[in-house]
């Protein structure tokens, strides 16, 4: 290399060594991407590769265990949260986390996530809300934004039809069970490290037994909503961020 | 005074060219190739190093993790 900066010990910034090697299967720009990213980069610096059992959801994040270098089981859609309770109590030492996306956490596992949740499992639950069902081509989701145009309400969300956006995390923390709720995202550098610190105390609640802990990260699908990457990243902050505002819904 | 330079290496194999690193860079130090890698995406590279700071916006916002960031005092 020309460059006399490239020398090993100026390095400052790589991706973790829990983030395997596969180039993952995401559209480019894929807020699943930066937040797998960061899962690792929380799991590696708690030092804890051995000791965390994930939860893979249906979606387009079906194939995490891919990508993030941990224990995982795959769950069936929207089960997530059931097969992690059963994980985490038989294995109470353990970090056990769920990665879940809008339709499968929102949708069909609607139940699965709001008991887990009263009942104050002591896992940890990434929620990535992108408003749609990605990986099954776009449909609407129970989280589409009114007006928001997906495959199956091509001319925007309406509510006599369609009835209105589901602000989920918001149920969530009403739950007893929950000690720790958030809303954040990862389009800048600066809300990714925020997001960071979230999963970090997240994973630090499960482990400490502290109750559930839901992390939310308002994301974008750039292919199902038909935009760049970069688009869709200023459409999010345009649209999205006022229906689901960033920032701690609960802390206990 | 002491100066802090920067300067990054992208791994052009797993680059996706989504250019949200380029439009995230806060001193306009990337740009998207013109070749495409072999899956057909164009790729991160610098285009002015000499910007370059080693501030890791870049590394921080990247879905693909292809970026290493390097940061030197001089
Ligand atoms: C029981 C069952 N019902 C329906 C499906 C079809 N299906 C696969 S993924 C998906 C929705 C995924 O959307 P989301 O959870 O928002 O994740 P994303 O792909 O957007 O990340 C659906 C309905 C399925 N696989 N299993
Ligand atoms: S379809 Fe959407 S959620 Fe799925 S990988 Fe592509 S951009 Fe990401
Ligand atoms: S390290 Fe900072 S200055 Fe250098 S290319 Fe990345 S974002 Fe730009
Ligand atoms: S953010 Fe990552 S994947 Fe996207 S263009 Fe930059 S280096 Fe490539």
């Amino acid at each position: 290399m020309s460059n006399p900066i490239i020398q090993p010990e100026n390095l400052v910034y790589d991706k973790s060594a829990v983030l395997t090697d596969n180039v993952m299967h995401y559209c480019p720009g894929c807020s699943h991407g930066t937040v797998h990213r960061i899962v690792a980069e929380v799991i590696e610096e708690m030092g804890l590769q051995d000791q965390t059992i994930g939860v893979a959801p249906v979606g387009c994040a079906v194939f995490i265990y891919n990508y993030i270098n941990v224990d995982f089981a795959e769950s069936a859609h929207g089960r997530a949260p059931a097969i992690a309770t059963a994980i985490k109590r038989l294995n109470p030492d353990k970090l056990v986390f769920t990665y879940q996306g809008d339709g499968d956490l929102a949708a069909i596992g609607t139940a699965e996530t709001i008991h887990a949740c009263n009942r104050g499992e002591n896992i940890a639950i990434i929620f990535i809300n992108n408003g749609i069902y990605g990986m099954t081509g776009g449909q609407m989701a129970p989280t589409t934004l009114l007006g928001m145009k997906s495959s199956t309400c091509p001319t925007g969300r309406e509510p006599h039809l369609n009835g209105y956006p589901l602000k989920i995390t918001d149920m969530l923390a009403l739950t007893e069970g929950t000690c720790y709720v958030t809303r954040q995202s990862v389009h800048t550098p600066s809300s990714v490290k925020k997001t960071k610190r979230a999963i970090r105390k997240a994973f630090d609640n499960s482990l400490q037994g502290k109750g559930t802990s839901v992390v939310e990260v308002v994301s974008t699908c750039n292919s199902g909503w038909k935009m760049t990457p970069v688009e869709a990243n200023r459409w999010m902050e345009e649209n999205m961020f006022p229906f689901y505002p960033l920032g701690d819904l609960k802390d206990r | 005074m002491a100066k802090i330079k920067g300067a990054i290496v992208v791994d052009t194999a797993r680059c996706k060219g989504c250019d949200i690193c380029v439009t995230s860079c806060p001193f306009d130090v990337l740009r998207m190739s013109r070749e495409v890698n072999e899956k057909g995406y164009t790729y991160s590279y610098m285009l002015n190093p000499d910007n370059c700071t080693g501030c890791a916006s870049c590394g921080l916002v990247c879905p693909d993790g292809c970026i290493k960031v390097y940061k030197l005092k001089v």
